[in-house]
């Protein structure tokens, strides 16, 4: 099953998703890239139902690119969540509801570094760490117990990296 | 029928593949051969596979949920060099070395990932891809009739064969259990 995880450092925000695009029991790619652009500074993680992924995501990221074009200066990562949020809280209760769970990782020049849950329901929640899909019952916790808002590097792969090595063979 | 070409030649440069519900392939690939012809006359180039595949895509979102079947395959070449791409019926869009579609597509996998080498010739690639094929009909009751295969060449495709499928079968019939 499709896998995201992000987490927040001191002056970065670190995101990883799984590279596969499945069909039921079939690997049709195992190379396949989750992350869209939105811009120099901020990345969307979407992972969810087919097709509705790619053209959620798409159609934020050009009307992100948009608002550059249009107000000569980039959205902040705060803003690019929750217009994102809007969106699919929008078509929620329309007839073509977009079922995509996401992570939207940004740096902003005030604020500092950035990560947001969003899920299909239209949530929206700025938080340390977070994932999304079966993997994220077994990391959470993991992040749980080592996490720590870390002065020194270090301190955030460990534990990024204890998450990636559990899943991987575990969701095998 | 037996005989039926579920490759649709949108131009000498771009072909499409069907599978799923026939009526639904036609139509929907016969309208993207007739975007890509507007796209020609109205550019003075070429359409690229991505943007040919992308096109077909659009088109099954404007319907998505309302019960269109299709899964195909876009393989043309381009400014970029050889392209496909695969498209369904939910949007779904894949740019891939290999893929296979349709309700046997699970035994065409099998064998053509276990036959697949990098440095395969020409000639080893068209008996992987009629293999494919073959044990796929051979084990789905739902597919059958010939392997119409087609090689994209960087100045347009060439139709290679239409072999009927019983008669490969009977040609691999020793080597098989």
């Amino acid at each position: 099953m499709e896998y995201l995880i992000g987490i927040q450092g001191p002056d970065y925000v670190l995101v990883a998703a799984d590279n596969v695009a499945a069909s039921s029991i079939i690997q049709m790619k195992h190379d396949y890239d989750k992350m869209f652009k939105l811009s120099e500074k901020i990345l969307l993680l979407c992972v969810g139902e087919a097709g509705d992924t790619v053209q959620f995501a798409e159609y934020i990221q050009k009307n992100v690119q948009l608002y550059k074009m249009r107000n000569g200066y980039e959205l902040s990562p705060s803003a690019a969540a929750n217009f994102t949020r809007k969106n699919l809280a929008d078509y929620l209760r329309s007839r073509t509801p977009y079922h995509v769970n996401l992570l939207l990782a940004g740096y902003d020049e005030s604020d500092g570094p950035g990560l947001f849950y969003m899920d299909y329901m239209a949530s929206l929640a700025k938080a340390p760490f977070a994932a999304h899909g079966y993997g994220a019952f077994l990391t959470l916790s993991i992040m749980d117990r080592y996490y720590r808002p870390a002065d020194l590097r270090n301190q955030v792969e460990e534990p990024s990296q204890r998450c990636l090595d559990l899943t991987i063979p575990a969701e095998l | 029928s037996n005989d039926v070409n579920k490759v649709i030649e949108i131009n000498p440069y771009l072909l499409g593949t069907m599978s799923g519900s026939a009526a639904d392939c036609q139509y929907w690939e016969r309208l993207l051969a007739k975007e890509c012809r507007l796209y020609r006359l109205r550019n003075n180039h070429r359409i690229s596979v991505a943007a040919a595949s992308k096109l077909l895509c659009n088109m099954m979102l404007g319907y998505k949920g309302m019960g269109l079947s299709v899964g195909s395959m876009v393989c043309g070449w381009d400014k970029e060099g050889p392209g496909l791409y695969y498209v369904d019926e939910n949007g779904t869009r894949l740019s891939g070395r290999m893929f296979s579609t349709g309700c046997g597509n699970g035994y065409a996998y099998g064998v053509v990932d276990s036959g697949y080498r990098e440095d395969m010739t020409v000639e080893e690639a068209y008996e992987l891809g009629c293999r494919g094929i073959a044990h796929a009909t051979h084990r789905d009751a739902y597919s059958g009739g010939v392997v119409n295969m087609y090689h994209m060449q960087e100045d347009g495709w060439i139709k290679v064969c239409k072999e009927d499928v019983s008669q490969l079968i009977h040609r691999y019939k020793e080597g098989m259990f």
